[in-house]
């Protein structure tokens, strides 16, 4: 089980208090209802699923409550950071821990 | 039955201390301390139980958790049966009833070793080539005999009687294995000031101490050293000393499960105690200490009983004082095996003699052997053994070949070597590496904050194994924010032994057809992988696969090395280009109870009951589960049938009013400035102009487009509004709403607050349900001009507060009593007195059900399935055509969700009224197209309706509102159904009745 720092608790608290959200960083459009098909394709069906580092939302469901982004080293299941919802996308290269 | 192979004198057990056990419903006593095999051969028995696939006779191979032959089924009664308990691990109590496996008739006299002389057909792979075809045969006829024939222990019949208990734990340095090298780093952490946990799987503390004699520590020998260690460790404040304890799975950032066995080695455990314990342990480091596995020699029929590992057979001596025979060979390749001989030659056993491999062994326990007078053959091996039962000779041969002599022997203990138990390392994802020096696999990388020390890290010296330890303890604690104090053990004596070998040994060559097993417990033989190889497996991964090598409940722990050294060479690489497969949990076998522990029977899944759910259970109620709740189904009265309580119910409401509880509905109270505006986005209605004191009925879209929930949301203030959700919807729909808040809409000021439970709902509907209502409700003006159909008004109701909403799911006048849960049984049995004075009944889930589907109402995730819009349901009303933005508004604008011919929700009317669709059931256009018929819509929902006196369904049905007054049909197993199309309302088409 893993421990998941939650960045509005402050601590690391185990993986059962949370639930993934899926890819983080899609913003939904203001105008969303003018989207072209192929902007709201990328934007609801399309995800990175990438081998290495993955960008994903969480939610501290059984906790506070709050959601929060976190990076994820798919390969090896490490968390690499968390932080708070709206706060940019960190700059990080493969292989960091 | 004396316990003629124990010798007085020997071993550490109090002879006096008695245990009667049987075997096979043979009795038999032991001593206590032993273990049912150490009581087993102390009685002369070798012969334990029958192999897997070829049925042979095996006996004890080693003397612990590694055992792949000596399986047993242990009962205490008819619930208590443990298949597959290793007889090595199984602590001998007073009654233990233990009996053999996979024979019949009987041990001695086996049929199914047929298959033993029939093995060139069960070669490797053999039954995924030989029962391909005819497809029928496998699951009527191969699979049933196949696994009749091989198998081990039957499950037990009945639900298991015992509990479980499970515990979370927090230390600093969790220290795995209680040998000399994990008794060392625990006393230099628990020393050093941290909180430490000590496991380790044997009943004592000791490891290798339990069978090396000669070992001295701190001036202590090292067995009494060990155990005065682990009783200081134990009373330490800052320390948890747990036996019988198996670290079984080494998981994320040092998560480790163990497994501790607490009854199974008990006469008669009393009722408070739980069978296991379930550690679950976070630890910020981990020492492993698990030391090493000895192997055992490939050679022909290595498997016949008496044919055990020398570790074992010495242990079987130092430990519990038994001799394994009376006339004992040795079989080596290093130089551990040479300490048996020596111990039982000192113990007055007869060692007939020892075949070394080696062309030249010297060395200490060589020499201390030929001393003794052991006839030592050197560059020589045993080629083969008589005896099927039990080992009866071993045939001795130069190993480069030449002609063999037989010696007679009863037993023969043998070491290839020793394999570090690198599983817990490998199982934290560490990367084993290959060490060319000593042909072992070793901890190479590194994963988690953990280190191994001693023999599982390949150090060879006690000597060296404890300094390792002090070392990794003290290192770990000051990690851990201890304070270490430099400690030193002196260790004055010790035994070191290294080298061996891996692979087939003489006379169990590629050029032989011998059976030279390599894993014992899954019958694999050094000719099946090399067949495996032949047969074109290149990955060690398929070998194992294809021969099942390794694969068995002991997971190779002796088999695995050998069955890579014989791949390897087949392949003509390099033992790691072939590579080692990867170790997984569980390290040992771990009970379905331990892990399942308290989440069984009801504390399986929490059951949520309403308030009001005590007077349903009184008043006859069947419940149904709807989610975790309970619902009431239905209130038969005396001699009614579910169908005619129904009935009654429906036609009461219509008639006069019935009582439902609606409690289980999900409520969420959106307050705040912008609790409007966040309404507007989540769902599709418009929201802004909704007036204070009104309700409207909401749809909820996810962002395709598709339909998520619906409710009736009530405005109490500008800024406060009381959503309600589907019952199965209430906490998803309060996620998604908790999700937008934040992340997408953070900039509104709005509170979400679910409050599901805090309010009680009654559901009153019928043509007289504001009488029922009028005498109990203060405040609130219940007529039609003051509270028109969807209102909503805060007022009290029986002295209590209420939300009293006036809406309907019946298509009658209804209206929905919201109290404090708290008062929700007494306002119900209040307004219940009132209902009883007009005929009124309580109604239950299936009744509202019917009354809803009356009126064409839809239940979301019944007549929708997350392909459904508002369109295709024929809500399009309640979407707000002049919004700009909700959640959904795009994903409706899809080309496909716009198309002509989607599946759509209409009505069906059955040509004969008395017949009732099954839902579910697929529709056709024309019954007589050949099969497969294409099928064009499905039943969601159907029903008898006494109310119309005819059956009634919804259906999805493609193209479906263009299709209404045509002919559908529903082919059944039966015949098949003819029904009309028609619209979704069967009763009360106008609606004049929510005002009636």
């Amino acid at each position: 089980m893993l421990l998941i720092r939650c960045p509005y608790c402050e601590e690391e608290r185990p993986e059962l208090e949370f639930r993934n959200a899926g890819e983080a960083h899609i913003a939904r459009s203001t105008n969303l209802a003018a989207e072209s098909d192929e902007d709201f394709e990328a934007f609801f069906f399309i995800r990175s699923n990438p081998k290495g580092l993955i960008y994903e939302r969480w939610r501290h469901i059984h906790g506070c409550g709050r959601f929060f982004n976190a990076v994820r080293d798919t390969v090896s299941d490490k968390f690499v950071m968390t932080y708070k919802a709206g706060e940019p996308k960190p700059k990080l290269k493969e292989g960091s821990r | 039955m004396t316990a003629s192979f124990r010798i007085a004198g020997a071993g550490r057990l109090t002879p006096a201390r008695t245990a009667r056990f049987t075997f096979d419903g043979k009795p038999y006593t032991g001593v206590a301390g032993d273990t049912l095999a150490s009581a087993l051969l102390a009685n002369g028995v070798h012969l334990f139980g029958r192999s897997f696939k070829y049925h042979r006779p095996r006996g004890v191979l080693a003397a612990g958790s590694e055992e792949p032959n000596a399986l047993v089924t242990v009962s205490r009664d008819a619930a208590r049966k443990t298949p597959n308990v290793r007889a090595t691990v199984q602590e001998l109590y007073d009654g233990l009833d233990a009996i053999s496996q996979n024979r019949w008739p009987s041990l001695s006299f086996d049929v199914g070793a047929v298959n033993d002389f029939g093995s060139p057909f069960f070669s490797a792979g053999f039954y995924y080539k030989t029962f391909m075809w005819p497809k029928v045969a496998w699951k009527s006829l191969y699979e049933p005999v196949i696994r009749a024939a091989a198998g081990l222990g039957v499950a037990p019949d009945q639900p298991d009687p015992d509990h479980y208990a499970a515990r979370f734990a927090h230390c600093d340095v969790l220290v795995i294995g209680a040998g000399a090298a994990g008794l060392a780093a625990a006393l230099a952490a628990a020393e050093s000031g941290v909180r430490v946990i000590l496991c380790d799987e044997r009943a004592d503390v000791g490891g290798a101490l339990h069978f090396e004699k000669g070992a001295v520590i701190d001036g202590e020998a090292g067995w009494s050293w060990a155990q005065k260690t682990a009783a200081r460790l134990a009373a330490m404040d800052n320390v948890r000393v747990l036996t019988r304890t198996t670290a079984f799975g080494y998981y994320a950032q040092n998560f480790v499960g163990l497994a501790e066995r607490v009854t199974d080695h008990l006469s008669s455990p009393g009722h408070d105690l739980p069978r296991e314990r379930l550690w679950q342990v976070r630890a910020k480091r981990v020492i492993l200490a698990a030391g090493a596995i000895e192997r055992h020699m490939v050679f022909a029929d290595n498997d016949r009983p008496g044919i055990m590992l020398a570790s074992a057979g010495r242990t079987y001596l130092n430990h519990y004082g038994v001799a394994v025979g009376r006339k004992v060979g040795v079989y080596t390749s290093n130089d551990s095996a040479y300490g048996a001989a020596v111990d039982l030659k000192k113990a007055g056993v007869e060692v007939a003699a020892i075949v070394d491999l080696r062309d030249n062994p010297t060395g200490k326990a060589v020499e201390e052997a030929r001393a003794l007078g052991i006839e030592v053959n050197h560059g020589r091996a045993v080629v083969s053994v008589g005896g099927r039962l039990r080992v009866s000779s071993m045939n001795i041969a130069p190993k480069n070949g030449g002609p063999s002599r037989t010696v007679d022997i009863d037993a023969l203990l043998v070491s290839a070597g020793w394999t570090p138990s690198v599983h817990m390392f490998s199982q934290s994802r560490g990367k084993v590496a290959f060490d060319e020096a000593t042909k072992r696999f070793l901890p190479g990388a590194y994963a988690q904050d953990c280190v191994s020390v001693g023999a599982c890290n390949g150090t060879d010296s006690l000597e060296a194994t404890v300094a390792e330890a002090l070392k990794a303890g003290e290192k770990a604690a000051r990690e851990a924010g201890g304070t270490a104090k430099g400690m030193k053990l002196k260790v004055d004596a010790a035994e070191s032994w290294t080298g061996g070998v891996v692979g087939s040994a003489p006379g169990a060559g590629p050029d032989t057809t011998v059976k030279a097993f390599v894993d014992f417990q899954n019958d694999v033989t050094a000719k099946d992988i090399r067949q495996a190889v032949r047969e074109g497996m290149r990955s060690i991964e398929h070998v194992k696969r294809f021969t099942t090598n390794g694969m068995a409940s002991d997971q190779g722990k002796t088999s695995n090395l050998h069955g890579l050294a014989i791949a390897a060479d087949a392949l003509g690489k390099e033992m790691p280009e072939v590579g080692l497969t990867t170790f997984r949990p569980p390290f040992t076998p771990v009970t379905f109870g331990a892990i399942v522990n308290h989440a069984r029977g009801p504390l399986f899944d929490p059951t949520r009951r309403t308030s009001i759910h005590p007077w349903a259970e009184a008043n006859g109620a069947v419940f149904e589960d709807v989610g975790q709740w309970k619902r009431a189904w239905y209130y038969p009265k005396t001699g009614e049938d579910m169908h005619a309580a129904v009935n009654r119910e429906c036609v009461t409401v219509r008639k006069t009013a019935g009582l439902f509880d609606a409690s289980t509905l999900g409520k969420i109270e959106v307050v705040g400035p912008d609790a409007a505006k966040f309404m507007e986005l989540l769902y599709t209605n418009p929201w802004e102009k909704l007036e204070p004191g009104r309700c409207r009925y909401g749809i909820m879209l996810r962002e395709d487009g598709f339909i998520y929930d619906d409710g009736v949301v009530g405005r109490l203030a500008p800024d406060r509004f009381h959503v309600t959700t589907t019952t199965g919807g209430a906490a998803r729909v309060m996620n998604m709403m908790e999700d937008y808040l934040q992340t997408e809409f953070p900039h509104l000021k709005v509170w979400l607050t679910s409050i599901s439970e805090q309010w009680a709902v009654i559901a009153v509907q019928g043509p007289s349900a504001r009488k029922i209502l009028e005498p109990l409700v203060e405040g609130i003006d219940l007529s039609d001009a003051a509270m028109p159909h969807m209102s909503v008004r805060e007022g009290r109701i029986c002295g209590v507060p209420t939300r009293l909403f006036r809406m309907s799911f019946t298509g009658d006048r209804g209206f929905e009593v919201n109290v404090p849960a708290d008062y929700g049984q007494a306002v119900w049995e209040a307004l219940w007195a009132e209902g009883q004075k007009h005929g009124a009944c309580a109604y239950g889930t299936e009744a509202m059900h019917v009354l809803r589907a009356e009126k064409g109402y839809i239940i979301v995730g019944q007549d929708t399935d997350g392909t459904v819009t508002p369109n295709d349901a024929g809500l399009d009303w309640a979407v707000g055509k002049k919004k700009t933005d909700f959640v959904g508004i795009r994903g409706l604008m899809r080309p496909d969700l716009v198309a002509k011919g989607r599946k759509q929700l209409v009505g069906l009317k059955t040509k004969d009224p008395k017949v009732v669709l099954e839902e579910g059931a697929q529709i056709v256009a024309d019954p007589r197209q050949p099969v497969p018929m294409k099928m064009i819509g499905h039943v969601t929902s159907s029903y008898w309706s006494e109310n119309c006196g005819r059956s009634i369904a919804l259906a999805l049905l493609a193209g479906g509102r263009d299709r209404v007054g045509e002919t559908i049909y529903v082919p059944m197993p039966n015949g098949t159904i003819e029904a009309e199309v028609t619209g979704m309302v069967f009763f009360d088409e106008k609606g004049d009745r929510l005002n009636g």
